[in-house]
């Protein structure tokens, strides 16, 4: 049990879009804390507000359409979304950077991947352009890019896509900054390669001491790298628990259809195989989420409550929460 | 009952490539580079029992689409037989090969970008059999109907296009289209990797009631193991345009023989394998190296780690080392003994 105090702490979020079909609420009172060291792992289907949180708390959102409502983003104490622009690019790189899936989309063609690095570092510390250099080949090492020397000077369309994600890893890392958010890192990448991303994630945190948000659809990705993990569901965080609890006994009704649905690669297959379980339906729209549970229409244990009122997250056992009306008394199933 | 090739073709498969190689010739950049020719299927065999399903697994670039395609004559044949239904593909011309392409349809991954976007959805599952004239023109509608039905959509929405669907929903209009022409193979290239796990499942469930309802013949090109174990009968590992293993669904998962396979499969992520075991794995260094020139001897020895002399000069042959279980590899023994049980630091 750490007792750490958390490092980063989001707090009854709420970012809404202007659409064609009316106001989207995005984000709904997303809640979540990270402590320095951990990793916290984000799962749910894509729509459910995943990538919103992580921009948010960059305060990235693209403002208009978008706008974060409410809520607080505390890193330290500080509420970042009370901070000047100028403080949020101080923070950007240096406190929190993030990692995209497409590596490609956040790398600029038409420099070296080492300028890349450097510039990134310069902006944040005052080095010299030969000090910078040296911390970008330092960081290609550390990254295990072979020939790091030479690479440096390469352009990022010269490099595998595994090899531009380790190049993210090492820019993003360039700083060390105590909060990683790596938003579907590996989602491009064939599975040998996301082993290797997942390895090196793993060993750099172990070296820096930064704490990560890994973001996935993947259940099994989340499961092997994260400490804790939240499943979000149409903009709200519906369970939070650590890993092991989650897997083990998943509380809402969601989440127990998302482990079940997946076919998991088995050591011993079972010569015999039944259907796989379903969630049935589809995801809301956004813009036309009733007053109740958002679940409730694909849920086979919603009631009138239910479909009325949404529930507020209730806290299961120790240290873990679930938005969902059958725990609301305690002792519940 | 093997997923092995029996000789001269026996009724039991529906499809029995030998030997295929599809080769793409790039055109020259400039007068310094010459232009090579890309090994993307090279000399692979295959067969699929009538009413199975035979899976094709492998890295990005392996050659899975380009094996499939091949297979329906939409690629362009360097070498070898293609038989479905014991006639030869590979030399069929005009009306014999179109009606051989009825009984071969296609579902693709991205339901997003393989409907036509200005067609109705009930014009996009009609199509295939105007195109093909199968069945009478007055009963075609009838038949999309019963279509739509069969794959959980509802009979009104064929007049709605692409876009209004989700994109669980366009997979089961790509269904039912593939099912239109009343095949008996359908080549599905990775047809839920772009669907969320919910709507996946819903999909592979309903592809398995196909299977039985209809008697259908699969080919299931796909990269994420779980599923492929889930719904393929026979399995094939490919790497670089080879087929590097072939077995039966249980034995592949409980005694991989290729170096790769075992790789493979022990890079997939699970809950088992957190922070303890995570060092015992095996991790291979670097990406799958370019099918333009394909090193000699073993394709996979660069980063194999278990690469002896040998394996870099010879080429292995995929030979059978148990019952219905074939491997592509020397240092797999005619005992069927894996190399990373042999090394002794079994994990
Ligand atoms: N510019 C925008 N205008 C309107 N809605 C938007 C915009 N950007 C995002 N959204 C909506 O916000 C919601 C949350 O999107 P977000 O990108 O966070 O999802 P996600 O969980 O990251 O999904 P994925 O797994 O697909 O990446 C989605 O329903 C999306 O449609
Ligand atoms: N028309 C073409 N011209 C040239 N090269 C091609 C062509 N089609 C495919 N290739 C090449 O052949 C190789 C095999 O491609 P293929 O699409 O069959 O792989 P795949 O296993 O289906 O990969 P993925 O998992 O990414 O779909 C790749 O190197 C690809 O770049
Ligand atoms: S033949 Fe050699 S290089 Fe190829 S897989 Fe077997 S051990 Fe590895
Ligand atoms: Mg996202
Ligand atoms: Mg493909």
């Amino acid at each position: 049990m750490q007792t750490a105090a958390p490092l980063l702490e989001v707090e009854g979020l709420e970012v809404e879009f202007r659409t064609r079909q009316g106001i989207a609420r995005v984000l709904d009172g997303v809640t979540l804390s990270l402590k320095p060291g951990q990793t916290l792992g984000i799962v749910g289907e894509s729509g459910c507000g995943k990538s919103m949180t992580a921009l948010s708390i960059m305060r990235l959102v693209p403002t208009p359409p978008g706008r974060i409502g409410a809520g607080a983003v505390r890193l330290k104490g500080e509420n970042l979304l009370q901070a000047s622009e100028a403080r949020m690019r101080e923070v950007r790189g240096k406190d929190i950077s993030m990692i995209f899936q497409e590596p490609m989309t956040s790398l600029n063609p038409v420099y070296s991947i080492g300028d890349q690095i450097a510039e990134t570092v310069r902006l944040h510390e005052r080095l010299s352009r030969r000090a910078s250099l040296e911390r970008a080949v330092n960081m290609l090492k550390a990254v295990h890019i072979p020939a790091a020397e030479r690479r440096v000077r390469e352009f990022p369309h010269q490099m595998s896509g595994g090899m531009r994600q380790r190049v993210m890893i090492a820019m993003a890392l360039a700083c060390r900054p105590s909060v990683l958010i790596a938003d579907e890192p590996t989602t491009a990448l064939d599975v040998t390669v996301q082993a290797q991303v997942f390895d090196l994630l793993k060993e750099m945190q172990e070296k820096t001491g930064t704490a990560i948000i890994l973001i996935s659809h993947d259940m099994g990705a989340i499961a092997e790298m994260a400490d804790r993990v939240i499943v979000m569901y149409a903009g709200r965080v519906v369970e939070e628990a650590a890993t092991d609890e989650i897997l083990e006994s998943p509380k809402h009704p969601y989440t127990r259809g998302l482990i079940a649905c997946v076919p998991h690669m088995e050591e011993q297959p079972p010569p015999e195989r039944g259907a796989l379980t379903e969630i049935p339906g589809v995801v809301p729209s956004l813009a036309a989420l009733g007053a109740g549970c958002s679940f409730a229409p694909r849920c086979s244990h919603a009631d009138d409550l239910c479909r009325r009122q949404a529930p507020q997250p209730f806290t299961v056992g120790t240290d873990r929460r679930t938005a969902c009306w059958l725990y609301d008394e305690p002792g519940a199933p | 009952m093997t997923g092995t090739r029996t000789p001269g073709g026996g009724a039991d498969y529906l499809l029995e490539v030998q030997d295929l190689k599809v080769h793409f010739r790039l055109p020259r950049r400039n007068i310094l580079t010459s232009g090579g020719t890309v090994h993307a299927v090279d000399g692979i065999s295959y067969s699929v029992r009538r009413g199975s399903t035979f899976g094709i697994v492998g890295e990005s670039g392996s050659g899975k689409t380009t094996a499939a395609l091949a297979a329906m004559r939409l690629a362009h044949v360097t070498q070898g037989s293609i038989r479905l239904d014991g006639v030869e593909m590979t030399t069929l011309d005009g009306d014999s090969l179109r009606e051989m392409r009825r009984k071969i349809q296609i579902v693709f991954q991205d339901p997003y970008s393989s409907l036509n976007p200005r067609m109705r959805a009930g014009a996009i599952v009609r199509e295939p059999m105007d195109l093909m004239d199968v069945g009478a023109t007055g009963e075609r509608d009838g038949r999309v109907a019963d279509l739509f039905h069969r794959v959980g959509l509802r009979p009104e929405q064929a007049g709605l296009f692409p876009h209004q669907f989700s994109g669980g929903q366009r997979q089961r209009v790509g269904v039912a289209r593939a099912l239109a022409t009343q095949p008996e193979l359908i080549v599905c290239d990775e047809p839920v990797s772009a669907l969320d796990v919910a709507i996946q499942a819903q999909i592979l469930n309903l592809l398995r009631e196909l299977q039985h309802e209809f008697g259908l013949t699969y080919l299931f090109i796909s990269h994420d193991l779980g599923v492929v174990q889930y719904i393929c009968d026979d399995i094939a590992v490919m790497y670089l345009g080879e087929i590097v293993e072939q077995s039966d669904r249980v034995s592949l998962f409980s005694l991989p023989l290729h170096p790769y396979t075992w790789a493979l499969i022990s890079a997939v992520p699970s809950a088992r394998r957190r922070t303890g075991d995570r060092d015992s794995r095996v991790r291979l260094q670097g990406d799958p190296p370019n099918p333009i020139d394909p090193p000699p001897g073993c394709r996979f020895a660069p980063r194999c780690p278990f690469a002896v002399d040998q394996c870099r000069h010879e080429k292995p042959t995929l030979r059978e080392v148990r019952e219905g279980h074939l491997v592509s590899c020397h240092l797999v023994g005619s005992d069927g003994v894996p190399p990373y049980a042999a090394a002794g630091d079994a994990s």
